[in-house]
């Protein structure tokens, strides 16, 4: 008894420890947010600001048009997010719940996609883009994303979980294929398009070097960009730097806690097997 | 038997309906046109030269390779770019499976921590990446400061490309340590009962019952680990820009100066190709060992 209480403690102090570790880059960069420029510059470095001051804020709003890249990337990541769903549940539907002549065929070419890594193909797509006269604009970040092997795949595999004879017995009353699909077989794998889409949103708010390659000018660069931009701006200025990490990290951070569980349960799910 | 008569004909007529092709169009266009198209372009742009904007100009054949090959600097980049890898995936995984170990056992606060090991899945590599540029500052940052060294660390040929990897480690943490931690939860619970009677310490347990047991998760692991390291580049352009000198210059961050910084499209092309080829055969060899090793 004696031993399993000291272990507990033991377990509590090494998790305490390693939690503190991986956080503390982000809660520093919060901290620095918050200071003014003399405690910045104050040696020995101070680990927390004396009090909260927006100072910094208000610099890198000025130093960069951030919320104009906010809201790129805002709908650069909402409109990823609802295509690759969209396509992602189609297909997944088609490949989970009928059968057709060259079904094998077309699905193992939907698999060859994910072992062609994206950025080894980026150039070409970056010349495509090019060639098409997109660059700057909106659907250059959004088109080439509307969909994802990885979606398809994970919305076939919760198509399958619904039984074959749910189908049938609806076909038998008179629903069609299309109804069977938007009244009784989407709300059914709801939880995966849960799951997926936060990943989709994430990592579509997260990319760095597509959105890099394809626009230039402010009215279409996303955040990730526009962060590496502070940095250019003024490779000193810590205090603007570290506020408009906070302003770019918080979207994503509130979309992950809020939709962790979901998200976890459901990547995990297919990956793992005993 | 008339039901069964009935349903054959339905069915035979739902074989040829149009209806599957129309719902996989619009994922097989997109794919025609963002995989496909551009891999084939890449393939055959990759045996040519061309002018700055990435038009074709002259057949060269396998030149390309050639030229990649026996350039002086191949084989330190691909040197650079395995250490970098081999650092990146051992310790992100190791990382990743003493966080969910210790999440798994903790008793307190357990929400908690499995919030944090699993946050750097939500944080760009764009983001950590300038926090640590601010923390591996040699004159304002904290890092010196507190380890009391004067250290340049992304100047410094001997400590750039393992700061680059203690980052990396940090943001491939996350995926490492959910998959790590939904595997052990399904570790058949009677193993632990068998080695606590048989009076197994916690080490002993862990290395002997665990990781045998979530050893299809790590081989997973394994692949994901490696296509996304060779795909490091946020944090190689912000951090060192492939420097000092050459020493953080992975191949990935090779072929985006050979294209956008050299306007040698042919030649990144090229360079593509041959990171999809050594992904392919490091993916198909690791699939050969999973079959070898697991239990």
């Amino acid at each position: 008894m004696v031993r399993k209480g000291l272990s507990a403690w033991v377990f509590l102090l090494l998790n305490l420890v390693l939690a503190l570790l991986l956080v503390s880059p982000l809660l520093y960069c919060l901290s620095v947010s918050f200071m003014t420029e003399p405690e910045l510059m104050n040696f020995p470095p101070r680990l927390l600001p004396s009090a909260l001051s927006f100072e910094n804020y208000r610099a890198a709003l000025q130093m960069a048009p951030i919320l104009q890249f906010l809201l790129n990337s805002l709908i650069a990541a909402v409109a990823c997010t609802a295509g690759q769903l969209i396509t992602g549940a189609l297909a997944g539907y088609a490949f989970a719940m009928h059968e057709f002549p060259g079904k094998r065929v077309l699905f193992l070419l939907m698999l060859a996609t994910m072992m062609i890594p994206g950025q080894a193909i980026i150039i070409s797509n970056y010349l495509t883009v090019a060639g098409l006269g997109m660059i700057d604009t909106y659907q250059a970040l959004i088109i080439p994303y509307l969909t994802s092997a990885f979606c398809v795949f994970n919305m076939r595999q919760a198509f399958l979980s619904i039984p074959t004879e749910l189908k049938e017995s609806a076909e038998l009353d008179g629903c069609s294929s299309p109804v069977f699909l938007v009244r009784i077989g989407l709300p059914l794998v709801l939880p995966s398009l849960g799951s997926l889409g936060i990943y989709t949103f994430l990592s579509v708010w997260n990319q760095y070097l597509w959105p890099l390659l394809v626009t230039n000018k402010p009215a279409t660069r996303t955040v990730q960009i526009g962060i590496g931009m502070l940095q250019d701006a003024d490779a000193n200025a810590y205090g603007p730097i570290m506020a408009g990490v906070v302003m770019v990290l918080i979207p994503s951070i509130i979309v992950f806690i809020l939709g962790q569980r979901t998200l976890i349960q459901g990547l995990t799910a297919g990956a793992v097997k005993g | 038997m008339t039901g069964v008569a009935v349903a054959r004909p339905a069915q035979k007529r739902r074989r040829v309906s149009p209806l599957p092709y129309l719902y996989l169009l619009p994922s097989l266009l997109l794919f025609a046109l963002f995989v496909f198209y551009p891999f084939v372009k890449t393939l055959i742009t990759s045996l040519y030269t061309t002018d700055p904007a990435g038009r074709l100009v002259d057949f060269v054949g396998l030149s390309n390779y050639i030229g990649t090959f026996t350039s002086k600097d191949f084989a330190q980049v691909m040197s650079v770019t395995f250490e970098f890898a081999i650092k990146v995936v051992a310790g992100s995984i190791a990382l990743g499976v003493l966080a969910a170990i210790l999440a798994h056992e903790v008793t307190h606060l357990k929400g908690l921590f499995r919030t944090v090991y699993a946050l750097p899945m939500a944080v760009s590599s764009a983001c950590i990446t300038v926090i640590c540029v601010f923390i591996l500052n040699p004159t304002m940052g904290i890092l010196n400061y507190l380890l009391g060294t004067d250290i340049r660390w992304l100047k410094d040929v001997k400590t750039a490309l393992n700061s680059v990897a203690v980052v990396t480690i940090w943001m491939h943490l996350g995926l490492n340590y959910i998959f790590t931690i939904a595997a052990l939860q399904n570790v058949d619970a009677s193993l632990y009962e068998a080695a606590a009677i048989d009076g197994a310490g916690l080490l002993r347990k862990h290395w002997h019952i665990t990781l045998p047991c979530i050893s299809p998760t790590l081989f997973f692991l394994l692949i994901v680990n490696v296509i996304n390291s060779f795909q490091s580049y946020a944090q190689i352009n912000l951090m060192t820009r492939g420097g000092p000198g050459k020493c953080t210059r992975v191949f990935i961050y090779q072929i985006y100066l050979e294209a956008f910084v050299n306007g040698r499209f042919g030649n990144a092309c090229a360079q593509s190709v041959i990171m999809f080829l050594l992904l392919l055969i490091l993916t198909l060899a690791q699939f050969r060992l999973e079959k070898k090793v697991t239990y």
